[in-house]
């Protein structure tokens, strides 16, 4: 199956009630999927006029304590930040799913990874987070489109799934968990006062003090999920002097890279961040302890690097970085060859 | 006579709304909550406040509210709708959330039917950021932004949005009204009450344009105010009924 279509049953099997979007590649299968399946679910579909009506639906649809989602690619999401920033601030659980794309502008809609800091810095106006998942195969792909939907509802947060063309378009066999059942009860979630008081959602909080205490409780929640929810994998890193850090698709095509290295003899492995944000900070201040050189793929100019060198600030290691931006798929070869020469000037 | 029970249930008591003496959102949040009890939908009623003066309108209306970022006010009340058809759906939006930053998802939600009220408080200025000039600001009016009168050349022409959408085969009920006078006012709620009742029914879409006051804004008395929505506005918006095509929509369902 391929990976948009995935994340469409993913998402109907953990009882998305409504999907709105608008088209852009490299994701259209997606709501293509949604207008298909979600429909004969029950569910509702709506095409919307633009990305920003797409995610006042969400916040709508969200207001109502139903599963809701919507996805796009790079240009979209940042229509798609006003309506974000919103949900936080109303805290509202949703999920979007960003499919990147080359940039900045237009760019192409080739596989790229240059949204990591607008996804896990807000990305919107004020101060917030999103929880960011990076799966890196199809089978993840399922697993964290239903995750995203339960790591929402906890924590009544926005959650992004990141992922990029190749992630979307590319076919793997899949396994799909059970359809959920029984869903979290929300007694937050506006259904008209009833015989109850009336209650209302709103993110205009104009006394100062008391917005700086929304802002706070804010960073609680961030700091509880970086407790609870933070997921990363290691690939050969037990024995490994030297470590690389990558995600999504980069951190596949480094797999193939560190098989080939080992080959040679590198001790290579890979720290794989599956949440963006919250950043596996402890991990690799961990495994900073034996390891010293750290080498950072991504397909951007560098954007995850500075989280690598925020978490190892106090660590006497060196970090190097490779990035391939503007819609490039790096190979195995090429990975393989950057980590030779560094692991030359490593043992210099 | 006991005042108390002419209270409407809906309107929250022993509040002081924070509108300038003269405003016409007051009146129209009273006709909101007394249509509301008149129809038995309060209960199940969701208002989507705008960005603007109403966006407290929590404080006043006693049902439950959402707030919108400006102008999306109308894909909010989609979300809701659609995710909830129970719940009655009100959004209600100045003119600059409306014919201005949010003129797609009017234009869109109102294309596609959704089954909403929109309320559309149109007093030619925006009003909460200090009297600028808005899509439906008059020829020759001055405002902060046009300070020696709006020129078409310009800044083009006063946007007769409502009258755009009232074409659409989705809109099932538009009218025009005005709060300046009694018998506006009196109308307004006749209004309101026809495109509540067009939503209990499910026919689609209804919206309801006020032509309301703002003397701050306008530098005007209350009553100056109440003048120049008769004498004025009233000519290029004109009151009276847009579009009611309840009757048809009512076949089509039956």
């Amino acid at each position: 199956m391929s990976g948009n279509h995935t994340i469409g049953e993913a998402a109907i099997r953990a009882g998305c009630k409504c999907y709105f979007g608008y088209p852009i590649t490299p994701q259209n299968e997606l709501g293509e999927y949604m207008a298909a399946n979600l429909r004969r679910a029950g569910g509702v579909f709506v095409q919307s006029e633009s990305e920003t009506a797409a995610i006042n639906m969400v916040v709508g649809g969200a207001a109502t304590g139903a599963r809701v989602m919507t996805s796009s690619s790079s240009p979209g999401i940042s229509l798609k930040q006003e309506g974000i920033s919103f949900l936080a601030g109303f805290e509202l659980p949703a999920v979007i799913v960003n499919m990147m794309r080359g940039g900045p502008g237009m760019g192409n809609i080739a596989p790229a990874q240059g949204d990591y800091y607008q996804a896990t810095r807000g990305g919107g106006h004020g101060d917030y987070r999103t929880p960011v998942l990076a799966p890196a195969s199809v089978q993840e792909l399922a697993d964290l489109t239903m995750e995203a939907f339960n790591i929402a509802d906890r924590y009544r947060t926005p959650v992004m799934l990141i992922g990029d063309g190749m992630m979307g378009q590319m076919k793997e066999p899949v396994v799909f968990p059970e359809p959920v059942k029984e869903f979290p009860e929300k007694k937050w979630a506006l259904k008209g006062r009833g015989e109850g008081p009336s209650r209302y959602l709103a993110s205009l909080i104009l006394d100062g003090l008391e917005m700086e205490r929304h802002n706070w409780k804010l960073v609680r929640k961030y700091q509880e999920i970086a407790e609870r929810e933070t997921r990363y994998e290691l690939y050969l890193m037990e024995d490994a002097d030297f470590a690389i850090v990558a995600y999504g698709t980069t951190a596949r095509i480094c797999k193939g890279a560190i098989k080939r290295a080992r080959r040679e003899g590198i001790r290579v492995g890979l720290i794989r961040p599956i949440t963006l944000f919250p950043f596996p900070t402890k991990v690799l201040q961990e495994i900073a302890h034996r390891v010293k050189n750290f080498l950072v793929f991504e397909m951007s100019t560098g954007q995850m690097v500075d989280d690598v060198k925020l978490a190892l600030a106090d660590y006497q290691v060196d970090i190097a970085f490779h990035g391939r931006p503007g819609g490039v798929i790096p190979t195995p070869l090429e990975f393989a060859r950057v980590i030779n020469r560094h692991y030359l000037r490593m043992k210099k | 006579m006991k005042l108390e029970n002419q209270w409407p249930k809906y309107y929250k008591k022993n509040v002081v709304t924070h509108y300038c003496p003269g405003c016409g959102h007051g009146i129209v949040h009273r006709i909101i909550a007394e249509v509301l009890e008149e129809l038995d939908v309060g209960k199940r009623a969701l208002l989507v406040c705008p960005a603007g003066c109403a966006v407290l309108a929590y404080h006043y209306l006693d049902i439950d509210v959402i707030e919108s970022a400006h102008g999306r006010g109308t894909a909010i009340a989609t979300g809701v709708s659609r995710a909830n058809p129970d719940l009655f759906v009100i959004s209600y939006q100045g003119d600059g959330d409306l014919s201005a930053i949010g003129t797609a998802e009017t234009i869109h939600s109102a294309n596609r039917g959704e089954n909403i009220t929109v309320i559309f408080i149109n007093n030619a200025v925006y009003g909460m950021t200090g009297g600028q000039m808005a899509p439906t600001t008059l020829l020759d009016q001055g405002t902060t932004t046009s300070p020696l009168g709006r020129n078409a050349a310009l800044d083009g022409y006063p946007l007769h949005i409502t009258d755009v959408v009232a074409a659409f085969p989705g809109v099932a009920y538009a009218e025009r009204v005005t709060v300046a006078t009694p018998g506006g006012i009196k109308k307004t709620k006749k209004a309101i009450t026809n495109a509540f009742q067009t939503q209990i029914e499910g026919l689609g879409y209804s919206i309801v344009e006020v032509l309301s006051p703002c003397p701050t804004n306008w530098k005007m008395t209350p009553l100056q105010a109440c003048r120049w929505v008769v004498e004025e506005m009233s000519k290029e918006y004109k009151p009276g009924l847009l579009t009611d095509k309840r009757e048809e929509k009512r076949k089509l369902k039956a």
